[in-house]
């Protein structure tokens, strides 16, 4: 479960976000949508606590990540954007290093490791230094890592940023587990298709403000348009403002 | 507070840095084995010329050689290699110059009219004073045609009836005093420079690569959502960086010692004191170093944009320290307590009393190894505090 509450975050002159507020529930996958810019990044930045937000807090599963972020990281799984992974290190050896950092014990994060190659099905890759990896080798890699310490939410920066057909049909199938098994999935995208494909909720930033958060349908209905990205175009203020909002997000 | 954070960090980037090539070459290769190999080198070339400048005839072109027969068979008689040759002024200066000859006598057309007269007789030497190794020649050279000079005028009061040795009122006798240790400071100031930045190089690409490498890669936003706190995280980086220094002194030392045991020093008048325990006696010398350079470098590495923003400005900043060993070197500096509160120039100074084979006082020991550490624990802290800035991200 995350709550935003108000948060505001600028950098120098550019107040990249501006009072963000929104929940995202256990057992749903809840859509960041907005155009390049909007300040996706920076919201998810302060949620996952790398960045300390100017105003405001969000909870995670009740914790601060203001007042505490340490209690905070360890409810988060995250994938950031460009899912960078270690080179000189196997898939597993990456996964390893992630669990020993939450703390778990050395057989407790060899057979999460295990599980979890198996699970995303690593098989052939899992013991091979991460040098040679396809982008959707990172990205399992960077996802199995994620979710090492069996975190409640899991928040995705642009997770289909250069993934094949393939590829992004894996990783639909996979968050789709995530919210079956009871997880809060949070991710940010600028691709209509993808959330209308995978969202039970969305919630649409534009200049670093929420223009409307709620299920799909009833961000349809509320724009008077059957299709997604024409509500959204709608919601922007039509086609000319796009992109005029700030674009500080980092 | 549980410190398995910087375990696990340390344990990764010794690891993860273990399977990089440039990591492993610079801390292992390029300053333990090239260092060495390079002051042997030169010591063998600084033997070689030693010895043939001692040994050997020094040669020397005369213009006009039948002007002065005696002065040329005088010379001849002593040690100098007489080629006659035939060259003008701007001749002369042009074989010194392109090394066709490294000195040049002219021996003027009335050298002997003049001489005989009772009137100054010149010759002309030509020689280039910014060609090191040529300089003594052209001093014994010099020395001889002097020395035939008073033999005549000698001979000339003599003939007056006047006792030679009345017109020469001073004798000087000079006395060196300089030890074979003393001399050998060049060799043993290179190498504890050389051992200084090789330590410093051991750790130079593990630190860029843990903090601007790791940004560069996009691993560090989610490394820092890790339940760690941030200071831990780069306190296990500072401590990989740490133990690839360790490695690579211990590494460029014992290769020292190895490489000294062959060449001749004693030949040169150098005793370098550099067996097994003068040798970990240097090491326990500077490794209270390694901390302070680790968290200098990933300090600054961590703020540079780019791996390669970071790989030029640590090769820059890399040699800052060592600074101080160059003015040590200008000035003559002495060992005394307050230069050890001075980190590098401390260092460098106890392993040259070692090198020499002289006692280290405990103070100036205590005072060294006291003070670097402290500055490192300082950088080390700072080291932390910067990690928690945002800026970190870039």
């Amino acid at each position: 479960m995350l709550e935003a509450r108000g948060l505001f975050k600028s950098f120098g002159a550019v107040a990249a976000v501006r009072g963000v507020s929104f929940s995202a529930r256990n057992g749903q996958i809840t859509g960041l949508l907005g155009p390049n810019g909007a300040g996706k990044s920076t919201t998810l930045r302060m949620l996952y606590t790398v960045l300390k937000p100017d105003a405001g807090d969000a909870l995670i599963d009740g914790s601060s990540v203001t007042a505490d972020p340490l209690a905070a990281r360890r409810a988060i799984g995250v994938l950031s954007h460009g899912a960078g992974v270690y080179n000189n290190l196997t898939a597993r050896e990456n996964i390893m290093y992630f669990g020993e950092l939450h703390g778990l014990g050395k057989s407790d994060r060899e057979a999460r490791a295990a599980e979890l190659i198996e699970q995303l099905e690593m098989q052939d890759f899992a013991d091979r230094l991460a040098k040679g990896f396809s982008q959707g080798q990172k990205l399992k890699t960077a996802l199995a890592r994620a979710l090492v310490h069996r975190p409640r939410n899991v928040l995705l920066d642009e997770p289909t940023n250069g993934l094949d057909v393939m590829a992004v049909r894996n990783l639909r199938k996979l968050l789709g587990q995530l919210r079956d098994a009871g997880h809060c999935v949070l991710f940010s995208s600028h691709v209509m298709q993808e959330v209308e494909q995978l969202c039970d909720e969305v919630v649409v930033i534009a200049g670093g403000e929420v223009v409307a958060a709620g299920g799909l349908a009833e961000i349809r209905a509320r724009a008077g348009n059957a299709q997604l990205e024409d509500a959204f175009v709608h919601l922007m203020g039509g086609e000319a403002s796009q992109g005029k909002n700030g674009g500080g997000a980092r | 507070m549980s410190l398995r954070g910087i375990w696990a960090v340390f344990r990764k980037e010794f690891r993860e840095n273990l399977r990089d090539r440039r990591t492993l070459l610079s801390a292992l290769v390029f300053g333990p084995v090239i260092s060495p190999v390079l002051v042997a080198v030169l010591v063998q070339f600084l033997i070689s010329r030693t010895n043939t400048q001692i040994d050997q005839d020094i040669p020397l072109a005369v213009i006009h050689a039948e002007h002065a027969p005696n002065l040329v068979n005088y010379l001849a008689a002593r040690g100098i290699n007489i080629e006659k040759v035939d060259y003008d002024e701007a001749a002369a200066r042009q074989a010194v110059a392109r090394q066709t000859h490294n000195i040049v006598l002219e021996i003027p057309a009335d050298f002997g009219q003049r001489l005989q007269a009772g009137e100054p007789a010149p010759v002309v030497l030509y020689s280039d004073s910014s060609r090191g190794f040529e300089r003594q020649g052209v001093a014994r050279v010099r020395a001889l045609i002097s020395n035939y000079g008073i033999e005549i005028a000698q001979l000339r009061f003599l003939a007056r009836g006047i006792d030679p040795i009345s017109v020469l009122p001073i004798s000087v006798q000079e006395i060196d005093v300089s030890t074979p240790s003393g001399r050998s400071v060049l060799v043993l100031n290179m190498m504890t420079y050389l051992v200084l930045l090789s330590m410093l190089f051991g750790g130079l690409y593990l630190a860029i690569d843990a903090t601007a490498g790791e940004r560069e890669r996009g691993s560090l936003e989610v490394l820092l959502t890790s339940p760690v706190p941030r200071e831990q995280l780069i306190y296990g980086k500072i401590g990989a960086a740490a133990s690839y220094m360790l490695v690579s002194l211990v590494l460029t030392v014992t290769m020292f010692s190895f490489a000294m045991s062959f060449v001749g020093l004693e030949r040169l008048g150098v005793t370098a004191n550099l067996g097994p325990s003068p040798a970990a006696l240097i090491v326990a010398c500077c490794a209270p170093l390694i901390l302070f350079g680790s968290a200098y470098l990933t300090i600054i590495s961590a703020f540079a944009k780019s791996y390669r923003e970071a790989q030029t400005y640590l090769q820059l900043v890399v040699t800052i320290p060592t600074m101080p060993l160059i003015f040590a070197g200008l000035l003559g500096l002495q060992t005394k307590t307050s230069l050890m509160f001075v980190p590098f120039l401390s260092q460098h100074l106890l392993m040259t009393t070692v090198l020499r084979a002289e006692p280290i006082l405990p103070l100036h020991l205590l005072v060294s190894v006291g003070s670097t550490l402290l500055y490192g624990v300082i950088l080390t802290y700072l080291a932390g505090r910067l990690y928690r800035r945002e800026a970190l991200l870039g």
